[in-house]
């Protein structure tokens, strides 16, 4: 398939317009996506338009931009003006946002077309889409398995060659676990790299928007448009980053990789043995592979699993039945709040802003909040003390292939468990990024997890890009 | 820091009410199970000595980020009260409120 | 009721609304009185994926607020106070929790007495409700609109120890707060439109003993309703003690028109804020320059204009002090200092000011109102042709004081002209001269009246006291 590289490339060039770029992508998606489910919206009027705004510029012999003409798919937690936001949940099911996220306007900004809004677990709690209020999405490589979550509409629309590019967010695995599942790149960029504002929150201090891509130089391009300071995001980092595009191709001679052993045990084999594999390719490339265990990392779970719901509960108190979204009407406010949340949120949503709650609650918030936040800054010293001896980490993005549907529905905490490897990353605000090394036996994909220091996200470019052309040998 | 005990029934309904949402007797039952296994998992860090760590609220030390008292444009009132569940008068619009706020 | 040997023990919140342009973490215009909900932005309605931005003029007022308060100002951080309330827009209140900016400060008051303040911090306010039906009240309301124009508005709440011991000091610590927090600019106070909000928390005990079970009483919205509030608590705590009752620790809200507190209709659930460090912002960490640049902006506090005016006059009587107090809080003492050196007597300008003046209005220029206390003390204008002309003065502020007395026809009498019109008017009253001849000097008053009616106003008062006790004295002899 066609990259966004080679597309824009193509679009600028005249060969191709945006709106033939487009309509190739209507017709993938109308020809398969009835099964797939990757999308809950397409925005045929929007997207039109902003092809044809493309093509102007190009006819005009302007330039319309590095994403000029290139289809993408919008996580359905992005808000984009005018057009409907769900966030995978009822609770706000036809809601359309009056205004739009920074990272659209900034893909819009640079050419790209917004085909329209893809399939999540609802606000992006889960690891499977099998907690979208409006069905799961399935694997384009075996149907009967999950895509893997929560974006995992947006690793559907490019597995399935719908689009080149789809956005996603990462929360705890969120972009990198499905990209590992459906055979794509995935990046989650440090925290603080790219703009939150319009992205619907999950757990702010760990929430961060990302690109899907098939390959590691796209992601690159598409971080460079959507990244960099935004005076709307508090947390956005002010101070500017490296090239990404420009690391591609940097080669890893003298980088340090650390394989990490707390990022592989519990793996099945056949990943262990992709990732080991993974390793040998960077050190015939002239890394040096230092073996290495972090046994923080395993507490992250735990850590996660209460830091995540805790401020999950504070963001999606918001939906409360007055303003916006579903309303459940009842005598008095109180008691339509109540009837609004339970009939609008589904069980998962549920567990997530009990829990998280209940961490937080009078006479508990020591013991599970403080101490998380602890085990957090703990985490984070055994990651940054590891990177004075090594540059970059290496490890599983998963310990499973893509599993069945409902395999993991009625244990929660099975379910956590699949965010083992990806979750340590967002608790630090570092950058990752799972590459595709592969296939099982079963001929599922298997991703090779990244790991780097916060903000030196270049050394993620560089391994990956090396690791990309060693598997296509 | 010593092990919390065990999540009862009577904190899933409390913490419901704070949470504002209804659980039936069934919904109880298997949250008090859920929750309780994802809390005893986190006894791995509930009995860690983790005296002197600081907290992290955030990845990275920010300190400061303000922007200057200059105002932007509303967002048009008609679009925003579009979305609404009930309207009256350009104002939201809900049913009786019980009680003053806190 | 009374008190029967107990005493009141007063703690105040305050919450005042900052004079920014715009909202504490959103663009949008802070503008009291707009149309509904057309100052709102994503951010202050609380729609999903909105983040705050915090507006550095909120904390320059907030740290000002802090140094006038002799607070330390320190390194802070935002919370999140989760509770749900309709006009709570997020269903949580960003506010400072246990790391507020501004700590330990202190205020004098006029009397000398002194009101610790325990902290001064920074939060969002909310929207407002309008209730339908039940007369506007929220109980007995069938409905209520909401209007978020206020929501995100910013806020320094003040909280007080509990220093305080009667509701005439805990009104002399909101006047004085108040002077302090209009003069450095932060606020415009008014307590009636709501910019500058008290909340009381009162109990009582018998001296010695610890403190009493204390409750909470909002909706004061004058100086004057928090007084009452304060003696009417007070009262009704100690009554219920007496009764062998116990008080129970509740909000109560005062009713105005009826002049006595009532419990608020508590919620279904206790409160349980669940604060936790907002994670959208990130720590404020004013530098040690900003802070000394502030505090060399700061302008002179009520306290120290207040000193300057009593040295000014070299008297501290309670009479003058309480015009100096009027003085400072109408803001008039600049003018009053001017005056002075312009010329004016000190006490005569003051007196002036704090009666004739007010700041809200047009003031006449520092030469006029020195020119024209100079004609009152000459004794070419009497004072009410003084209060006459100051009058004027504000009506016409660049006219000449001189040229005002003229054209209100106070050119004064000539001396002849006034000596006749006092015997004249002697002539017509023999019974009442005999008597004020014969020491009654109550009639003076009498006489002082027919003369100024002789004279259509024209007439100086102590000018005709010494005609008058001339031709007593004359008589006597
Ligand atoms: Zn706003």
């Amino acid at each position: 398939m066609t990259t966004a590289h080679e597309l824009a490339a193509q679009v600028r060039s005249g060969q191709i317009s945006a709106s033939e770029a487009l309509e190739h992508s209507f017709a993938a998606i109308d020809a398969r996506d009835h099964e797939l489910h990757a999308f809950l919206y397409l925005d045929h009027d929007g997207a039109r338009k902003a092809a044809k705004a493309v093509d102007a510029v190009v006819a005009a012999g302007g330039d319309p931009g590095p994403l000029a003409g290139v289809p993408i798919g919008i996580k359905d937690n992005l808000a984009m003006r005018g057009v409907p936001t769900t966030c995978g949940s009822k609770i706000l099911d036809g809601w359309k946002p009056p205004y739009t996220a920074t990272v659209v306007e900034r893909l819009v900004a640079a050419g790209a077309v917004p085909v329209g809004k893809t399939n999540l677990d609802e606000f992006a709690m889960g690891s499977s889409t099998e907690n979208s209020a409006f069905g799961p999405s399935r694997n384009p490589h075996d149907v009967t398995k999950v895509p893997g979550g929560s974006s995992g509409g947006s690793a559907v629309a490019v597995a399935a060659g719908f689009v080149p590019v789809a956005l996603g967010s990462d929360t705890g695995g969120s972009i990198r676990q499905p990209a590992a599942f459906c055979g794509l790149v995935g990046y989650k960029p440090s925290y603080g790299h790219v703009s939150r504002y319009g992205l619907v929150a999950f757990s702010s201090s760990l929430d961060q928007v990302g690109p899907f891509t098939t390959t590691v130089a796209d992601a690159a391009l598409v971080t460079q448009v959507i990244g960099g300071h935004d005076p709307a995001d508090s947390t956005s980092m002010p101070d500017a980053y490296e090239d990404l595009v420009a690391a591609c191709g940097r080669g890893v001679k003298g980088l340090k990789v650390g394989l990490c052993r707390d990022l592989l045990d519990g793996a099945d084999a056949e990943i262990v043995e992709r990732v080991r594999l993974a390793a040998s390719v960077l050190e015939a490339a002239g890394a040096e592979i230092v073996d290495l265990a972090i046994p923080e990392l395993r507490l992250g779970l735990s850590a996660y699993y209460l830091i995540a719901p805790a401020e999950a509960s504070s963001n999606l108190a918001r939906y409360d039945g007055v303003r916006f979204g579903l309303r459940v009407e009842r005598e008095d406010v109180a008691a339509m709040n109540v009837a609004t949340r339970t009939a609008g949120f589904g069980p998962e949503v549920k567990r997530r802003i009990m829990l998280g709650t209940y961490a937080l609650s009078a006479g508990y918030y020591d013991a599970y909040y403080g101490q998380a936040q602890k085990t957090r800054r703990l985490i984070t010293n055994a990651l940054d003390a590891a990177y004075t001896k090594v540059d970059v980490l290496l490890g599983a993005t998963t310990p499973t292939t893509a599993f069945g549907f409902g395999d993991k529905v009625a244990d929660p905490m099975s379910m956590y468990l699949s965010d083992l490897f990806t979750i340590p990353t967002n608790l630090a605000g570092h950058g990752a990024m799972s590459v595709p090394f592969g296939n099982s036996a079963a001929g599922m994909p298997i991703g090779v997890q990244i790991l780097s220091p916060g903000r030196r996200d270049d050394r993620l470019f560089q391994v990956g890009a090396v690791l990309e052309a060693g598997v296509a040998k | 820091m010593s092990d919390p005990s065990p999540l009862t029934k009577q904190e899933v309904v409390h913490v419901a009410g704070l949470a504002r949402l209804e659980l039936s007797e069934d919904e109880v039952e298997t949250f008090t199970a859920q929750l309780g296994s994802v809390l005893s998992h986190a006894a791995d860090i509930s009995s860690l000595d983790l005296e002197g760590l600081v907290p992290m609220a955030h990845p990275f030390d920010l300190e400061n980020i303000l922007r200057s008292d200059v105002p932007t444009a509303s967002l048009d009132r008609d679009e925003l009260l579009a979305a609404a569940p009930s309207v009256e008068a350009g104002r939201f619009k809900v049913g009786r409120i019980l009680g003053e706020a806190p | 009721m009374s008190m029967a040997g107990y005493e009141t023990i007063i703690g105040l919140e305050v919450h005042c609304e900052l004079k920014t342009a715009t909202k504490l973490f959103c663009g949008c215009r802070n503008q009291f009185g707009d149309e509904p909900n057309t100052n709102v932005c994503p951010v202050c309605v609380g729609l999903p994926g909105s983040l705050p931005v915090l507006n550095e003029k909120a904390v320059e007022f907030a740290i000002r607020i802090g140094l006038a308060l002799e607070c330390e100002v320190k390194w802070s951080n935002f919370h999140r106070k989760n509770y749900f309330y309709p006009d709570m827009p997020k269903d949580f209140q960003i506010s400072q929790y246990d790391l507020p900016l501004n700590e330990h400060g202190r205020i004098e008051l006029p009397d000398g007495s002194v009101v610790g303040i325990t902290r001064a911090h920074m939060e969002e306010d909310t929207g407002k409700s309008t209730h339908l039906g039940g007369s506007g009240r929220i109980h007995g309301a069938d409905a209520s609109l909401i209007d978020y124009n206020r929501s995100g508005v910013p806020l320094v709440e003040i909280v007080s120890e509990p220093d305080m011991r009667s509701g005439v000091q805990a009104r002399a610590y909101v006047a004085e707060l108040r002077a302090i927090l209009v003069a450095v600019g932060a606020t415009d106070g008014r307590m009636e439109e709501g910019s500058m909000r008290v909340d009381a928390n009162v109990s009582v005990r018998k001296p010695g003993d610890p403190f009493g079970k204390r409750c909470e009483i909002k909706n004061l919205n004058s100086l004057r309703s928090l007084q009452r509030a304060i003696e009417y608590e007070a009262l009704r705590q100690v009554d219920c003690i007496e009764a062998g009752e116990r008080i129970v620790q509740e909000t109560r809200h005062w009713d105005e028109a009826a002049g006595r507190t009532g419990s608020m209709r508590s919620k279904e659930e206790a409160n349980d804020y669940r604060y936790f460090p907002e994670p959208d912002l990130v720590p404020l960490a004013p530098s040690v320059e900003w802070i000394a640049e502030i505090r060399r902006g700061l302008p002179a506090l009520p306290k120290a204009r207040r000193q300057a005016l009593v040295q000014l006059l070299g008297s501290d009587d309670q009479a003058t002090l309480d015009l100096v107090a009027t003085v400072v809080d109408r803001d008039l003492d600049a003018l009053v200092v001017e005056a002075t050196a312009a010329g004016a007597p000190a006490q005569l300008a003051l007196t002036r000011a704090a009666n004739e003046l007010n700041a809200e209005g047009v003031l006449p220029s520092a030469a006029s109102f020195a020119a024209t206390c100079q004609l009152e003390a000459s004794g070419a204008l009497s004072a009410t042709q003084a209060k006459t002309v100051l009058a004027a003065l504000i009506e016409e502020p660049d006219a000449d004081p001189k040229d005002l007395a003229a054209k209100l026809g106070f050119e004064q009498l000539s001396d002849d002209t006034l000596s006749t019109a006092v015997a004249e008017v002697i002539q017509a009253n023999d019974d009442e001269w005999t008597r004020f001849a014969g020491g009654d000097d109550k009639l003076a008053q009498f006489f002082i009246g027919k003369v100024m009616a002789a004279t259509k106003g024209k007439a100086n008062g102590k000018a005709v006291i010494s005609l008058l006790n001339e031709r007593r004295a004359a008589a006597a002899s």
